[in-house]
């Protein structure tokens, strides 16, 4: 049985059908990516994934236990948890006091400690900012504290939303380099992306989402080579 | 600030809004009003104090760009063209007024007002020189503080501020001084006519600036001395302060009369408010402009349950409390359910609607049975305990500051805890602190229960203290003043909450002449900080961080922060 398991998921805004039946399963250690154009219901499935929107049909569940219904904070504990798109960090906020939120449902003094040390080993640069007002950090660094926050909150599975958005081409590099090494540690992640080259690069599986729905999903390596994936979306022709 | 782009004459722009500054305050009679007062007597009225204090400042800012963008000199000739600029701008209007009648228009463009500008001159043309020259020195003197070292600037500052503050203030707190044993002889030297004596005022200056000077000396090995101290002697020392402040809080109504034991009552409300609209705005940042309403439910609820006049029930203050309390809770949490999806600019109309439905059902003809409609309710009881009964200002006194110990305690304890830390991320960021695991329904409510719970609290006492409710004493302005007393202090930081209510309260209360021109002031004092200090008199950590981040002076201990001596 997969680690988390998405079945045939309906999710509408007001009269928009933005997810029209999608099914998506992750096992425990992979990375799977969704890739899929502007307006494709990326978004929309993560955040249906993490109880923020609610499907009127279909059903999500984690390690086999119903997660349909619960509220977006009580997902969190149960494991899911979101990098949100566009970064998000608390701006005003040091890094410290962003990284401690990530362990908001955590109260286990000793695990956010190792937690923190996890963080600041992953990331180097945040534990030389970590007083630093997270604001005036540079985009990279954000996103280096996104998922960082992230992984705070003890995440069975990471919902990771276009992490490379916005960011410089050598930036991105990194990114995903990182992705690879926290998968690599032993996280789970679900990766949307517009990036598709770099996300079927580090990912073991990989949909593809058009209009709301699954064209066809495969394993990494020949969806990039199929022929309909090249043309819309690596840009080949 | 920022740096000058290339001004011919440097301060002239500046020089300008300090004229259209002083023009206006002329114009609008608060000049006239406060030529009664006295700062110091017969030297200095506080009328001409306040245009000269106004001019003073914009100078003192005209100087600042000038030093900034090229040097000493330019700050110099930028102060001086700034007080000419405005002292011209005066005389403009001086030689207007002898050209048309401008009362015809504005009531309060005087002849007196005008003969105060020309120095009481017969002629024209000496009063006009005594003005030029006027604003010649006062730029120049302006510009000479500002070049002045930071120690002996904040020494001259701190004199200035004392001797305008005490001079005043002469009508309240000369009476307290005399009355008390040998500082009224000292006091009867300071003070004479309505304003200070010339040897008072620089004795005080002396006094402030010397003070002033001392602890920037050796402020800082007294901290220094402070923190070598043992453990034990350190908390020696924390417990002789608090005895100290809990000793002088506890005499302060004796100490100060009738009168200024009820400003202080006043205050002490608005601090009560204060600290609960904080919870609401400054932690969890959910823009709240119906709060009057939960103050309103709170003293209606111990007018309905104490009051002999309605018949209902005829509980006790102390019985009635908790249901106010209760009530207010209650209605915080139905105010939230409807608006947990709404954000700033929605949430603050519908809490609006929300302050005013209640004071229209009070003031509803048909629930007058229950409600007491226009009339109101009275014969509400005092609280009592035992045979001491908190009859007057000075008794009630110390239920308000009994209960700004329990909110101010609570309210601080619930900052640095798990709740603390959800308002702050829901305050920064909705959605991320969903996405964080943070229950965004329980923490609103809360917010919303918590601040109104406070509320009530405050409006139980009020009830109890005017003896008697009536609808207008919950109009919206309530609500908008707490409000300004928050964003004044600083949103979000307590200790600001004290700072505003004493200043936007206290202050007014104090200057009965302001009245008249209350929210004009209020309204001036909030551009003025939104333009000099956004972050409030007292701010809390997180925002002063964000609006001086890349600041390259090292930002010094707040003003009102030194002043008080925090540590
Ligand atoms: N709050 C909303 N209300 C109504 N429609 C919405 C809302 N959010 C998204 N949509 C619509 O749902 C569809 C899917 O949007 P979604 O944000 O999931 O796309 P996406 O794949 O993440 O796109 P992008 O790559 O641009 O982030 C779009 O057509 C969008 O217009
Ligand atoms: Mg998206």
């Amino acid at each position: 049985m997969a680690m988390l398991e998405i079945r045939d998921i309906h999710t509408y805004y007001g009269n928009i059908h933005a997810l029209k039946g999608i099914s998506v399963e992750v096992e425990r250690g992979e990375i799977v990516t969704i890739i899929g154009a502007n307006g494709a219901g990326k978004s929309t499935l993560l955040k249906t994934a993490s109880g923020i929107l609610r499907p009127r049909s279909g059903s999500i569940r984690l390690e086999g236990r119903e997660l349909t219904r619960l509220a977006p904070h009580e997902v969190v504990r149960e494991g899911i948890v979101q990098v949100p798109e566009g970064r998000r960090i608390f701006g005003r906020l040091t890094v410290l006091e962003n990284l401690d939120m990530g362990a908001f449902t955590c109260s286990d003094r000793r695990r956010n400690a190792a937690n923190l040390e996890r963080v600041f080993t992953l990331f180097p640069r945040l534990k030389e900012r970590s007083r630093q007002v997270a604001g005036t950090l540079s985009g990279g660094e954000q996103q280096m504290l996104a998922m960082g926050r992230a992984l705070m909150a003890n995440p069975k599975i990471l919902l990771m939303d276009e992490p490379s958005m916005g960011l410089a081409p050598v930036l991105v590099d990194g990114i995903f380099e990182t992705i690879r090494r926290l998968n690599e540690a032993g996280t789970t992640i679900l990766l949307v992306e517009q990036n598709a080259r770099m996300a079927l690069q580090v990912a073991r599986r990989g949909y593809v989402l058009q209009s709301g729905s699954i064209l066809f999903s495969d394993a990494a390596a020949p969806l990039a080579e199929n022929e309909m994936v090249r043309k819309a979306y690596l840009g080949e022709h | 600030m920022r740096p000058e782009t290339s001004e011919r004459l440097p301060g002239l722009s500046l020089g300008l809004v300090a004229g259209a500054c002083l023009v206006l305050l002329t114009l609008i009679g608060i000049v006239e009003a406060f030529s009664q007062r006295e700062i110091v007597s017969g030297v200095l009225s506080m009328g001409e104090g306040l245009l000269l204090f106004t001019g003073l400042f914009i100078a003192y800012l005209a100087a600042d760009r000038g030093l900034r963008s090229a040097g000493a000199g330019r700050a110099l000739a930028a102060g001086i063209v700034c007080g000419v600029a405005a002292a011209a701008l005066l005389g403009g209007l001086v030689l207007l007024s002898r050209a048309v009648n401008l009362r015809q228009v504005l009531i309060n463009a005087s002849p007196a007002v005008f003969q105060m500008l020309l120095f009481q001159q017969e002629e024209l043309l000496p009063g006009l020189a005594l003005l030029g020259a006027t604003g010649l020195l006062a730029g120049a003197a302006a510009a000479g503080l500002r070049l002045l070292p930071p120690v002996p600037r904040k020494a001259v500052t701190a004199g200035l501020v004392l001797v305008a503050g005490l001079g005043m203030l002469q009508d309240t707190v000369y009476p307290v001084l005399s009355s008390w044993g040998p500082l009224g002889d000292i006091a009867d030297w300071v003070f004479e006519g309505l304003g200070l004596s010339r040897g008072g005022a620089l004795l005080l200056f002396l006094a402030a600036a010397a003070a002033s000077a001392a602890w920037a000396v050796k402020g800082q090995a007294l901290r220094g001395g402070i923190e070598k101290l043992s453990p034990a002697g350190r908390r020696g020392l924390r417990f002789a302060g608090l005895a100290l402040l809990a000793f002088v809080l506890a005499i302060l109504p004796q100490a100060l009369g009738l009168f200024l034991s009820e400003v202080l009552t006043i205050v002490g409300l608005y601090v009560l408010l204060g600290l609960g609209l904080n919870i609401v705005v400054g932690f969890a940042g959910l823009l709240d402009l119906g709060y009057v309403a939960f103050f309103a439910i709170g003293s209606y609820t111990v007018a309905i349950l104490t009051s002999p006049e309605l018949g209902f029930f005829s509980l006790g203050f102390w019985q009635a409390l908790p249901f106010a309390v209760l009530f207010g809770v209650i209605a915080g949490v139905l105010l939230g359910i409807p608006v947990l999806k709404m954000r700033g600019d929605y949430l603050a109309i519908a809490t609006l609607g929300f302050g005013e439905i209640i004071r229209i059902l009070v003031l509803s003809d048909s629930l007058r049975p229950w409600l007491g409609g226009a009339q109101g309710i009275g014969k509400i009881p005092k609280a009592e305990i035992g045979a001491f009964e908190f009859a007057g200002p000075q008794e009630i006194y110390y239920l308000i500051l009994a209960g700004c110990f329990l909110v101010g305690f609570i309210s601080w304890r619930l900052r640095d805890s798990r709740i603390g830390r959800a308002w702050m991320a829901v305050r920064e960021d909705e959605d991320v602190a969903q996405a964080m695991g943070i229950n965004l329904v329980a923490a609103k409510l809360l917010a919303f229960a918590t601040g109104a719970g406070f509320s009530a609290l405050s409006g139980a006492i009020f009830a109890s203290k005017i003896g008697s409710v009536y609808p207008h004493s919950f109009n919206v302005m309530i609500s908008i003043n707490i409000l300004c007393v928050i964003i004044v202090g600083g949103i979000g930081s307590m200790p600001g909450v004290i700072v505003g209510a004493f200043a936007l309260v206290g202050l007014p209360e104090l200057l009965r002449e302001f009245a008249e021109y209350r929210l004009l002031v209020y309204g001036a004092a909030l551009v003025a900080m939104m333009l000099l200090r956004p972050e409030g008199l007292w701010p809390e950590a997180t925002r002063r961080r964000e609006l001086h981040e890349g600041e390259i002076e090292p930002q010094a201990e707040p003003p009102a922060a030194a002043a008080a001596g925090r540590p």
